[in-house]
């Protein structure tokens, strides 16, 4: 299968590879996926305290539509509130990276993650307040 | 040596192996590997697939591509059986190609009912008489559309019509093998759900055909295995094959027309002369209401049609006495003694078809040195015809 | 040295130029149909027929009459196996063949199993070979067919065939073998081996694709039933217009193999070595997937933990190889083989396989093994699972969830 441009370039210049605190109250973190399924995606968020997201890092194992589909939701997240963040639906990354039907379960796992990275950092604030 | 045997086989035409010869070598790719090498094949294979679409106007979608013609019919006839768990009825022709009527034979072997429709004296099938054979339980009816031995092409869109009236459901499969290249073939103006052809009649390479499909149909899968062409014919593409097939579908949508226009005069001379010059000759099927361009299926009394092609090619002509079959058995051929011909003027039966290179002046050469070899087997056996 | 380098011939292999050269003359001036009794167009190819099939024939120490053509591998594979099962039935309705074998033939055997036949499917040890006490003992009284493959698609493992052979002979069962990959790359003799039926495909051993055989034992009497009918080509057992070019193409590949087989074979694991060593010192947390003894020289498999295998193919665009079989990977699924080397569904899906042969240089080689490497490092930084690794957690006591 032929991979569209925009998975290739975020597949070949990753955006916001790395890792952040996960202990870091201000940082939540998604995992999800599962190694026997071929895919693993970690989603950070750090947020400001204007509940802003300051900071998104990811680091993935799966193929290069996983890849692009957490590289971009990264670039997509910073700036936002976590609201905001919520809104983001596993469709948009799929038009955006044009994925193909085989593929679109990655666009679901990044929206996934998405969702554990907030709901983490929702926890933890619970936790300390 | 003049080659006058199209129908058993083309010659490949030059341009089709032009357009082959870059699979053969850096082209060379599996259509199912990931990577660029198998990209760039699945390339070739897709586009081959919308110019054999293309030419009968169906969806690319609907081809299946297979290994030739006998693969094909196996294939929509198991298929078809197989999905109805070789139960029922079959309906099909008493002119039909060995590779239907054996398996027509085998499913019989399996417990499934087989009717048989005969032809008139001219070959052709009547509408009534095919709609007369289905029963309700009759889960396919196969036809072939142009005959390889005379050329008379069958009234396929009457028949469906006919049939349908009364059985609206009923799945129909029809050889195209002779006829699609030689004449133009649209799937959806012949009524039919499936369709047999094969590349090498028509200028394309051996070892490559199609079975085109309605969209709506479902059949079992016969070869299986790797689930290539959609689940349906499986095993690795034969790609410089398919893209060969391509390559004549598309110049053929150029140049049918012309060629038919071209090979008409010819045939319709070469009878002429025939008839002219050989009194008693007769062709078959000459009557048909349709006969392929290319086609001459000659008959005469007090001939034995093995002599004069073993003459023929002596004197550096290539023609058959009858189909090209896989045996080498020689025992008059069932066609025209379906179509009421006594044995012995059968067994004179030569078949002369022309092709995309034939021209006229092969035609008269071959006229010229078919008399030549009549007369004189006349002489030799002291007969002079019926005068 | 040429990019995209090719690294995939157990999927299909380039043609060798000697094979093509030597049909070219078959396309358009000698065109005619080997089954025209009438004429010389005839004549001259039934000829090139039949000198392919001698050719044919001694590659695998066969008599020629024991050869019938087909379109392929996947063709001889349905039709030994469903013409021995309907020719056999009223014998038994037994079939014993292995978890690891091509689809080809595992599909067929899924497809008889609807029809009643009982198919046993055994397991292979982690090394990919078949345990042979495991198959004397499958056999029973009912078993009328044994079907196991030369060398494996996705591993290069060779089953040990003359002992199988052996083992079936006595049990009076009929021994057949997929010998897509072995045939060329390693010795195979149906006497020695005492194999019934090979089916083998021109396309893996430098030969058109297309075409291929089944061979068919004739002392004693291997009988089959028809599965491509008309026309009674192939003395009634395969239908249909031989594509001479492709046949005299298959003839030269077998007739070029046998001459060079053991001087490429020497030269291809020298390659083969090479890849590993360069990899294995270079990287940690690599595996090699199946026997390493009992191999085609042209087949690594390898496993390159905590990273994806669709990932890494990305990774190393100019080099084309395979995560898993070419005729499956378009699907999801990790590798049905490895699974049946008790490979993890993790580890497979990280499988690649490099499949070297005829064309392959050092050079190719060497470049392979640094993109490789520079392609997993770079994707191991990326990975989540080898961060986990790195800080001490074992991956596979985490709980994952089912995606």
């Amino acid at each position: 299968m032929a991979y569209n441009e925009k998975v290739l370039d975020h597949y070949e210049n990753p955006r916001n590879v790395g890792s952040l605190d996960k202990d870091d109250p201000s940082v939540g973190t998604g995992m999800v996926g599962a190694p026997a399924c071929g895919d693993v995606m970690k989603l950070q968020i750090r947020v400001d305290d204007t509940g802003v997201i300051a900071d998104a890092k990811f680091k993935t194992f799966g193929c290069g539509s996983a890849i692009a589909s957490s590289s971009l939701v990264t670039e997509w997240l910073k700036g936002k509130s976590l609201d905001e963040a919520l809104s983001i639906k596993n469709q948009q990354i799929a038009d955006e990276l044009a994925l193909p039907p085989v593929k679109i379960h990655c666009s679901v796992l990044a929206e996934d993650a998405i969702k554990t990275a907030v709901s983490d950092y929702r926890k933890k604030q619970q936790g300390v307040g | 040596m003049i080659y006058l045997d199209h129908n058993a086989t083309s010659p490949l035409r030059p341009q089709v192996l032009e357009a082959m010869l870059p699979f053969f070598t850096e082209g060379f790719g599996n259509p199912s590997s990931v990577h660029g090498s198998g990209r760039r094949a699945r390339q070739g294979l897709d586009e081959a697939r919308r110019r054999v679409a293309a030419l009968l106007e169906v969806h690319e979608s609907q081809i299946v591509f297979t290994s030739g013609g006998t693969e094909s019919n196996n294939m929509a006839i198991f298929g078809q059986a197989a999905r109805h768990k070789f139960r029922g009825h079959l309906v099909t022709s008493t002119v039909e190609h060995p590779a239907v009527l054996q398996v027509y034979e085998r499913l019989q072997h399996y417990g499934m009912g087989v009717t048989l429709v005969g032809v008139d004296h001219n070959g052709c099938l009547h509408p009534e008489e095919v709609r007369a054979a289905l029963q309700p339980d009759t889960v396919l009816l196969s036809l072939i559309h142009a005959n390889n031995e005379t050329g008379v092409i069958q009234p396929l869109a009457a028949i469906s019509e006919a049939c349908r009236a009364d059985y609206p459901n009923l799945v129909i499969h029809t050889d195209a093998v002779q006829s699609v290249g030689k004449i133009a073939v649209r799937f959806a103006e012949l009524g039919v759900d499936m369709l047999s052809l094969s590349a090498h009649k028509w200028g394309g390479p051996k070892g490559v055909g199609a079975l085109v499909m309605d969209k709506h149909l479902a059949i079992d899968p016969w070869l299986l295995g790797g689930g290539q062409e959609r689940g349906r014919r499986s095993g690795t593409e034969n790609l410089p094959g398919i893209v060969g097939c391509g390559m004549v579908a598309a110049s053929l949508q150029q140049t049918l027309t012309a060629e038919m226009e071209r090979l008409q005069p010819l045939q319709r001379y070469l009878e002429q002369r025939l008839r002219e010059a050989l009194p008693g000759s007769h062709i078959l099927g000459q009557q048909a209401a349709a006969r392929l361009p290319n086609t001459t299926a000659w008959v005469m009394d007090g001939i034995q049609g093995e002599t004069v092609v073993i003459n023929l090619d002596l004197s550096g002509f290539a023609v058959s006495s009858g189909s090209a079959c896989g045996s080498g058995r020689s025992h008059p051929s069932h066609v025209p003694t379906a179509m009421g011909i006594p044995a012995e003027l059968a067994a004179s039966m030569v078949r002369i078809s022309l092709g995309w290179n034939t021209t006229q002046e092969e035609v008269e050469r071959f006229v010229t040195a078919f008399i030549q070899v009549i007369k004189r087997l006349q002489q030799l056996s002291g007969s002079s015809g019926n005068g | 040295m040429k990019l995209p380098i090719y690294m995939d011939y157990q999927a299909t292999t380039p043609m060798d130029p000697r094979v093509l050269e030597e049909m070219l003359p078959w396309f358009v001036e000698k065109f005619g149909n080997p089954a025209s009794r009438s004429h010389a167009f005839g004549w001259e190819a039934d000829q090139a027929v039949e000198r392919a099939r001698e050719q044919v024939a001694e590659l695998l120490g066969a008599d020629p009459r024991e050869i019938v053509f087909t379109s392929g591998a996947t063709e001889s594979d349905n039709l030994a196996i469903q013409g021995v099962a309907r020719f056999y039935q009223d014998k038994g309705r037994h079939i014993i063949t292995l978890v690891t074998e091509h689809k080809a033939v595992l599909d067929t055997c899924r497809h008889l199993e609807a029809e009643g036949f009982q198919v046993t499917y055994l397991p292979v040890q982690r090394n990919g070979l078949l345990d042979l006490e495991l198959l004397a003992a499958a056999i029973t009284d009912q078993t009328i067919l044994v079907s196991v493959m030369a060398a494996n698609n996705e591993t290069g493992v060779i089953q040990p065939l003359a002992a199988i052979g052996q083992i079936c002979r006595q049990k009076k069962v009929l021994f057949h073998c997929d010998a897509a990959q072995g045939v060329g790359k390693m010795v195979l003799n149906v006497d020695a081996m005492q194999i019934d039926l090979l089916s083998l495909s021109a396309h893996k051993i430098y030969g058109p694709k297309g075409i291929g055989a089944l061979y068919v034992r004739r002392r004693p009497r291997v009988r089959l039933k028809p599965f491509m009918h008309g026309g009674g080509h192939e003395r009634g057992m395969r239908s249909g217009t031989l594509a001479t070019p492709l046949l005299v193409g298959l003839g030269k590949a077998c007739a070029l193999s046998g001459a060079e087989m053991q001087e490429e074979n020497r030269r291809v694991l020298e390659l083969r070595n090479r890849l590993q060593q360069g990899i294995f010192s270079q990287l940690t947390h690599v595996v090699v997937n199946g026997d390493l003894e009992h191999r085609l020289a042209g087949n690594l498999n390898i496993s390159f933990d905590y990273v994806e295998g669709e990932s890494m193919m990305m990774a190393i665009k100019d080099v084309a190889v395979s995560s898993g079989s070419a005729c499956t990977s378009a699907s999801l699924e990790p590798s049905y083989v490895l699974r049946a080397l008790g490979v993890s569904e993790e580890q497979a899906h990280t499988s690649i396989r490099f499949g070297l042969g005829r064309f392959t240089t050092a050079e190719e080689v060497d470049f392979v093994i640094q993109t490789v490497v520079h392609a997993v490092n770079r994707l191991r930084e990326m990975s989540p699972l080898w961060e986990m690794a790195q800080a001490g957690i074992d991956v596979n006591s985490v709980q994952w969830g089912t995606h």
